[in-house]
C-alpha cells in the first residue's frame, strides 16, 4: 500500500477559485451574497439565483464530520490501485455543504460515520508555476 | 369511443433478449440489428413498419441515433437518443408511448446493444484516472469508482437503519436462485449467503458478489398504438403508468439515502391508480444488491429502513409478496452495462406467461424501475407501470 497519486485536477474558470485556494492551504467555498446559498461544488453563478454578479469564494473553516465512507479494496485506475485500501468519504462541512474526499494518514478501521474531521492538502506538481492542491481531510 | 388517454393509448407489441451472453465476434450494431429482427418478429412486423426509433449505448455518441439509423437503413419520423444511463430504455418506453400518443409516429423501437465483456470493460471498478472532464473534476481526484458510490450508499444505509451484509447477501443469493431457472442466464450455481460474505470485498461493505455480472448482450421493444397492438399476433402489454426522475448532490445538500426512484415511482403509481399492493412482480435495477434494497424503499414497497427485513424474510423471492427480477437479474442473468431494456422485456414476457419454469404465477400487473448513473453521487430514475390488455 502507498500513498494516493491524485490526478491533476481538472481546473475550469469556474472552479479555479477551488483548486487555487488549495493550493495556499485554503478550503475555498461560494457564497451568493443575494440569497445567501453556500454551494459546493462550485459553478460561474448562483445555482439558485442564476446570477454571478453576487457570488463570492470565501474560505471555509476545513472542519466538517463524515458523512459516510467506503474502504474502497479494488480500484484499477492508475494513481488508486496502489494504494488500496483506501477510504473514499463524503464529508459535511460546516458550512453546510457534502464534498467528496478520501480520509487519509489513519487505519481505515479508525473511520465512522459521524467521525470529526479537519481538511489537508495534497500538493499537486504542475509545469506551469501555479499552485495547486488536492483537498483530502483528517481525522481529528 | 374516444381515443384512449395517455399512456394507455400505446402499448408494448413485441420484445427480445439477445440469447448471447459473449459475442466477441459482433458489433455494438450488428447485435442492436440482431434484437431489432427478433423484437419486429415477436410483434409480427416489419422493418418497414418502423417509423419511429429509440436507442442509447455505451459507446453512442453525439449523434448516435442518427448513425443507428443509417446502420439499419431506416429513415424515421421520430426518434430519440436520450442516453440518462443503464435507465434510458425505461424512458425511451414513456418517450414511445408519448410519441405514439401526440401522432408522430405510429410503430416505435426501441434498442440497445454491446459488447461490455468481450471488451473486457471494468465498468465497476475502472474508473476515475485522471479526468479533463469538467462533470468528474471534482470525483477523479478522489478515486471515485461505481461499486464505491453505492458502497457509500451502503455504508450509510447500515449506519442509519442497521440493515447488515447477511440481508444484503440474500439478496445475491435470490437472484442466482432465479437465474438457475432461466436457460439463458450466465451464472446459474446456486450461492449461499456464506459465498457472498466470503467473496473478495470489492468496495466495504460490498463483496464482489454484491456486484452484477459483466456480459454482452442486447435487446429490442415494439410499440405501437393499443389498437393496432390488439390486431397484432401477441398479446398486448399496457402501459398504466409512467415517470422519469434525476438525484445528484445539488449544491451539496442531497439526502443520500434519497434516490430518484422516490419521485418516479410516486409519479407512476399516481398515474396508473394502481396500490403497491396491486403490483404483482417488479423488475427493479440490480447492478448492486443495495440498489434492490434502495429501489424497494423509495419506490414505497417498504419503510425506509425495512427494506433489509423484506428481503431476508423472502419478500422478493419468486414465491415472495413481491417476486424481483425472475430473470436473475443484472446479479446473475446479464449485464452488459446498461440493463433497463431488459427489465421491460423480462416484465412483458412474464405478462404474457412466457417464462416457462422461473414463471410468476397469473401476473396482471409489474413495475420496471431503472437506475442510470450512481446512487451515491448522481443518477437518473425510471419507472413503468405495466398491465395486461383487459
Amino acid at each position: 500500500m502507498s500513498e494516493i497519486k491524485h490526478p491533476l485536477p481538472y481546473a475550469s474558470w469556474e472552479s479555479r477559485g477551488f483548486w487555487e485556494g488549495a493550493g495556499r492551504g485554503d478550503l475555498v467555498l461560494q457564497q451568493c451574497r443575494k440569497c445567501g446559498l453556500v454551494q459546493h461544488r462550485p459553478r460561474g453563478l448562483c445555482a439558485h439565483c442564476l446570477e454571478s454578479d453576487n457570488l463570492q469564494h470565501f474560505v471555509a473553516s476545513g472542519k466538517g464530520e463524515v458523512y459516510t465512507f467506503t474502504v474502497t479494496e479494488q480500484n484499477q485506475a492508475k494513481g488508486f490501485a496502489e494504494a488500496c485500501p483506501y477510504v473514499m468519504a463524503y464529508v459535511t462541512l460546516e458550512e453546510g455543504p457534502r464534498i467528496l474526499t478520501v480520509i487519509t494518514d489513519c487505519a481505515p478501521d479508525e473511520v465512522s460515520v459521524g467521525a470529526p474531521v479537519s481538511a489537508s492538502f495534497v500538493a499537486q506538481d504542475r509545469d506551469d508555476g501555479e499552485r495547486f492542491a488536492v483537498p483530502v481531510f483528517r481525522l481529528d | 369511443m374516444s381515443p384512449a388517454a395517455f399512456p394507455a393509448s400505446a402499448a408494448i407489441a413485441g420484445v427480445y433478449e439477445h440469447p448471447s451472453r459473449f459475442s466477441p465476434n459482433k458489433t455494438e450494431f450488428q447485435i442492436m440489428a440482431e434484437c431489432a429482427k427478433g423484437a419486429l418478429d415477436d410483434a409480427g412486423l416489419t422493418r418497414s413498419d418502423v417509423d419511429g426509433l429509440f436507442g442509447a449505448s455505451m459507446s453512442m455518441g453525439l449523434m448516435g441515433i442518427v448513425d443507428l439509423a443509417e446502420y439499419l437503413d431506416l429513415r424515421p419520423d421520430y426518434m430519440d437518443g436520450t442516453n440518462i444511463g443503464g435507465s434510458s430504455f425505461v424512458a425511451h418506453v414513456t418517450h414511445a408511448a408519448a410519441a405514439i400518443h401526440a401522432g408522430l409516429c405510429e410503430v416505435a423501437l426501441i434498442l440497445y446493444g454491446s459488447t461490455a465483456a468481450s471488451n473486457s470493460m471494468a465498468i465497476g471498478t475502472g474508473g476515475s484516472g485522471g479526468s479533463r472532464n469538467p462533470d468528474t473534476a471534482f470525483s477523479s481526484p478522489y478515486g471515485m469508482t461505481t461499486v464505491g458510490s453505492y458502497a457509500m450508499y451502503a455504508n450509510l444505509h447500515m449506519n442509519t437503519y442497521g440493515t447488515t451484509s447477511e440481508q444484503l447477501a440474500e439478496i445475491a443469493v435470490t437472484m442466482r436462485r432465479h437465474a438457475s431457472l432461466n436457460p439463458h442466464a450466465k451464472m446459474r450455481s446456486p450461492i449461499s449467503t456464506e459465498d457472498v460474505l466470503g467473496s473478495r470485498m470489492i468496495s466495504r461493505p460490498l463483496h464482489l458478489l454484491d456486484c452484477c455480472i459483466i456480459s454482452d448482450g442486447g435487446g429490442a421493444i415494439v410499440l405501437t398504438s393499443a389498437e393496432r397492438a390488439r390486431d397484432l399476433p401477441k398479446p398486448p402489454v399496457r402501459i398504466l403508468g409512467c415517470g422519469e426522475a434525476v438525484q445528484h448532490q445539488g449544491v451539496g445538500r442531497t439526502d443520500l439515502l434519497t434516490i430518484a426512484a422516490k419521485q418516479s415511482g410516486q409519479n407512476a403509481f399516481d398515474m396508473a391508480q394502481v396500490q403497491r399492493s396491486d403490483i404483482d412482480f417488479a423488475m427493479i435495477y440490480d447492478s448492486f444488491t443495495i440498489t434492490v434494497l434502495a429501489t424497494l424503499e423509495n419506490l414505497g414497497f417498504c419503510e425506509p429502513g425495512e427494506g433489509g427485513n423484506f428481503v431476508s424474510q423472502g419478500g422478493i423471492s419468486l414465491d415472495g409478496i413481491l417476486p424481483v427480477n425472475p430473470d436473475g437479474g443484472g446479479l446473475s442473468s446479464n449485464h452488459p452495462g446498461m440493463r433497463g431494456i431488459f427489465l421491460v422485456i423480462e416484465a412483458v414476457k412474464q405478462l404474457r406467461q412466457e417464462c416457462g419454469e422461473r414463471q410468476v404465477s397469473n401476473p396482471e400487473i409489474a413495475l420496471a424501475h431503472g437506475t442510470g448513473g450512481t446512487i451515491g453521487d448522481k443518477h437518473s430514475g425510471a419507472t413503468l407501470i405495466l398491465g395486461v390488455d383487459k
